[in-house]
């Protein structure tokens, strides 16, 4: 495994560096060309893979972009973060060929680093429509819809809780997945269409509420991806050096320095997904000495691939299964000093069950990534259905309001991948210009 | 231990690797590394007369490209030796000298007068040369004057200049053939007639090999025009094969000794011109992209494969694929095969399906039990071998014959028996009397 290259590492260092003219010749002429895809099938934007590939391959990486941009309008970011490892490239029929899939990931970021390079918006809008629409929430699935609702014609009122768009790309990531400002950078690009109005700062819930939108607009999309944080449910004291996941990848993305930045020593993160990788190597690379990742469960279990799991092993983590936290220890001044856990094993019926044996690991700092959720009161508004705290909708992203359509981690059965919320927003604009069409 | 001596047309050299008459056998200092490196023997460059030529002072090369910039195939407009004749004469006397053991052969051409061919060949002979190619083969520049393919592509001056030379000099003559003409045993029984002791081919393919979207001209660029230049490298192999074999089955020219030229780039390409009928192969492309030490890979491999077959000597195997080249007339129709895809190595890329559904004969699946599954419908396959060619996995679809039964496609019952077009029923002119023969 680890087979894109991560020499290089650092976090204003790109994880996979991009490919130069002649290595995006010679690795698209590696593409078969493939039938009916098993690419294009795994990708949840439906990308015409081979497509691309083979425009790459014929000197024009441009029309490459298009092809991507057309299905995925963030093909750029997602060229970055996507886990291509368990998505297209596990597909690829090289990877079952020889173990070494088409660097489809890089290639697509090849062509879009390509269109994006020029200046110019790839797009026109359609005329005018008339018809007024709210996106909530300027993250991967609202910038999609936005960018898609834009291009038919219709007006578009962008809301974003934070102080910059981008939503997860901007905060949520870590830093060597998007160097130099490629968040940002994207927005601009997707915003670059016209016909989109930014409104930052403006909290759903709080600054405006979900009637007055579906009242005033002729359709609402919701993008507003989860807000809150779970807690592990270890009741104790508030110690410092309990911090969460997603607060410290916002931190760190967000510091104009960081030799200013105190990742701790001894670190202890919680969790088995993408963000407990990103946070533990970010921690790693900002200097802290011992860093621990610890999930309840076993590595096949964890939701960030093998790839992920090696890339955080490579970078000095140390990864320890079956064991889940049940409490913090603290010292006289209130910091934390240690985490305590209990090692667990699955059950016949392949339930989690502790063993009762515990270990305690010295920590100066946790953190915790255990997922995140919905601040459902921020809906409170409007009724609408939910499943386990998530928005239900429909094939369409329609919810059980007929204005109201929803997409990206907030809607219930999501996988948590931008990619699957550039789709939801993608599907949802095309749903609404049919009902309002 | 494999020989790999060869002795052609009385020339003999320690293998049969000769450089042909190009670039790389310009100049003395050229032809010693390549005899350091190995090389059985050179045709020097082709001579001509004083004052000499000149050549183009900007790119004299284009090529043809794989994607990570393997060479498929060279043009060029480079014309004969730019030197005077007598430094190249000095030379080649001086090598021939050091290297007693090489062969040394040397290309001329002069214009179709017989005074000019029959005074530059008592100088060639001088330098005690191993023998004389005669260039009526290069498509570009000299041909404009006269020259190189505009003397190969009329068979009765081939005839006329290879009389001519063999009447004055005793040395072995080679004629070498332009690829660019409808059919190229007029010219090599031309050059029979004339007395040759050999023909050579092929020489280079006339081509432009790109156009300049830019600048509108074709590559390579001189002060934004192009010319018709000489192509070769592996790209040109299935022509020279073609056209060698076409000699070696001709009645006219069978037994006319060929030395085998175009696109060889491994033992495997000299092997496969040897058993189509030639006694040696001339190299340039290959040299020219990889440089004089690609004689190791040739020699040693084809040394192993002679040793593996249990070929002696190269003469063992000249010509024995010869006999199966045949004319389309006499393929046998009762021979029926069916693609099999061997699925433990099948890799799902589709690909068989999607050319045999849109360009073929909608005879391989693409799903099954809702899967992706590509499989042989013996029912409409006609054997037609596409799916083998785009198959990316080596060995994966196989051509298998039928033995026995009946075709599912045909309803036709598997003989045994050979069958041709000539005696066929929906041939009208089918001779119905006579069984069918496998050759005439």
């Amino acid at each position: 495994m680890l087979q894109k290259s991560s020499a290089q590492c650092g976090l204003d260092t790109d994880l996979h560096p991009p490919l130069t003219p002649h290595e995006a010749a010679v690795e698209s002429d590696r593409c078969y060309f493939c039938y009916d895809a098993p690419c294009t099938t795994a990708c949840p934007t439906d990308i015409d893979v081979p497509l691309f590939i083979r425009q790459i391959q014929t000197d024009n990486p441009s029309g490459a972009a298009m092809t991507i941009l057309d299905e995925n309008i963030l093909g750029g970011m997602c060229a970055r973060v996507c886990p291509t490892e368990t998505l297209c490239e596990q597909a690829c029929v090289r990877q079952e060929a020889e173990n070494n899939p088409v660097k489809i990931g890089a290639l697509q970021r090849f062509a879009t680093d390509t269109l994006q390079s020029a200046k110019d918006h790839p797009y026109t809008r359609a005329a005018e429509s008339g018809k007024q629409i709210a996106v909530v929430g300027a993250g991967p699935a609202g910038l999609a819809c936005a960018h898609r609702l834009s291009m038919y014609g219709h007006a578009v009122t962008l809301f974003d809780a934070n102080s910059k768009p981008g939503g997860l790309n901007e905060y949520g990531i870590a830093a060597y997945k998007a160097t130099d400002n490629f968040a940002q950078r994207e927005v601009e690009f997707v915003l670059d269409i016209g016909g989109i109005e930014l409104r930052q700062g403006q909290a759903l819930g709080r600054d405006f509420q979900l009637d007055a939108l579906a009242e005033q607009f002729d359709a609402v999309f919701l993008g507003v991806g989860l807000a809150d944080v779970n807690d592990p449910g270890i009741g104790t004291q508030p110690l410092a050096g309990v911090v969460n996941a997603v607060d410290f990848i916002a931190e760190l993305r967000q510091a104009a320095d960081y030799s200013k930045l105190d990742p701790g020593k001894r670190v202890v993160v919680i969790g088995g997904g993408m963000t407990a990788i990103d946070a533990a190597v970010q921690s790693r690379m900002l200097g802290a000495s011992d860093v621990t990742l610890v999930y309840r469960r076993g590595a096949a279990h964890m939701n960030a691939s093998q790839y992920e799991q090696e890339l955080a092993q490579t970078q000095g983590v140390l990864i320890k299964h079956f064991m889940q936290p049940v409490g913090f220890g603290g010292d006289d001044r209130g910091n934390l000093s240690s985490v305590e856990f209990e090692h667990t094993t699955l059950d016949e019926n392949n339930r989690l069950i502790a063993t009762g044996e515990r270990t305690s690991l010295d920590a100066d700092r946790v953190l915790i990534a255990i997922g995140q959720n919905m601040e459902v009161q921020s809906l409170s508004a409007v009724s609408l259905d939910m499943q386990h705290n998530r928005i239900v909708v429909d094939s369409e992203r329609r919810t059980s309001h007929p204005k109201i359509f929803a997409g990206g981690d907030c809607v219930a059965g999501g996988e948590d991948l931008t990619v699957t919320a550039v789709q939801d927003g993608k599907m949802a604009a095309e749903a609404i210009h049919r009902q309002l069409g | 231990m494999a020989d790999l001596k060869s002795n052609f047309i009385g020339i003999e050299s320690p293998n049969p690797f000769w450089l042909a008459s190009a670039p790389p056998t310009d100049k003395a200092y050229n032809v010693n590394r390549a005899f350091e490196a190995g090389w059985g023997g050179v045709v020097w460059k082709t001579l001509g007369e004083d004052p000499h030529i000149v050549n183009v002072n900007g790119p004299r090369y284009g090529s043809v490209h794989s994607a990570d910039r393997r060479v498929i195939g060279i043009n060029n407009i480079e014309l004969i030796t730019d030197r005077p004749l007598q430094i190249n004469l000095d030379e080649i006397r001086q090598v021939k000298k050091d290297w007693p053991d090489r062969a040394v052969l040397v290309s001329l051409m002069v214009p179709c007068e017989e005074k000019n061919w029959k005074g530059i060949l008592k100088q060639v002979e001088d330098t005690g040369a191993d023998g004389v190619e005669l260039n009526f083969g290069c498509p570009h520049g000299m041909s404009e004057r006269g020259m190189g393919a505009a003397v190969g592509q009329v068979p009765d001056y081939i005839e006329m200049v290879t009389r001519w030379c063999k009447e004055t000099t005793s040395m072995p003559v080679i004629v070498k053939l332009t690829p660019n003409i409808t059919d190229i045993r007029y010219p090599a029984r031309a050059a029979l007639a004339g007395g040759a002791d050999a023909v050579s081919l092929i020489n280079t393919v006339s081509s432009i090999v790109s156009v300049n979207l830019d600048s509108m001209s074709p590559e390579p660029s001189i002060d934004g025009k192009g010319s018709h230049g000489g192509y070769c490298g592996p790209a040109v192999k299935p022509i020279a094969l073609n056209m060698v074999a076409q000699i070696a089955r001709d009645k006219e020219t069978a037994g006319l000794p060929v030395s085998g030229i175009g696109g060889v780039t491994t033992w495997r390409d000299a092997a496969e011109f040897i058993t189509l009928g030639a006694g040696n192969v001339q190299v340039c492309t290959a040299a020219m992209t990889y440089g004089f030490r690609v004689i190791d890979e040739m020699s040693s491999g084809l040394s192993r494969w002679m040793d593996e077959k249990g070929y002696r000597s190269i003469n063992d195997f000249v010509g024995l694929a010869t006999p199966n080249v045949t004319d389309w007339q006499y393929l046998n129709l009762n021979y029926v095969t069916k693609a099999k895809i061997d699925q433990d190595k099948c890799i799902k890329c589709g690909r068989c399906h999607v050319v045999c559904e849109d360009t073929s004969h909608q005879a391989i699946t693409q799903q099954k039990d809702g899967v992706r599954y590509f499989e042989v419908i013996d029912k409409e396959c006609v054997g037609c071998n596409l799916c083998v060619c785009v198959c990316p996995v080596d060995n994966c679809i196989t051509m298998e014959k039928m033995a026995g039964g009946t075709d599912p496609r045909t309803q036709q019952k598997i003989t045994d028996d050979y069958g041709n077009w000539t005696t066929h029923p929906n041939n009208p002119m089918a001779d119905r009397s006579a069984p069918a023969a496998d050759h005439s």
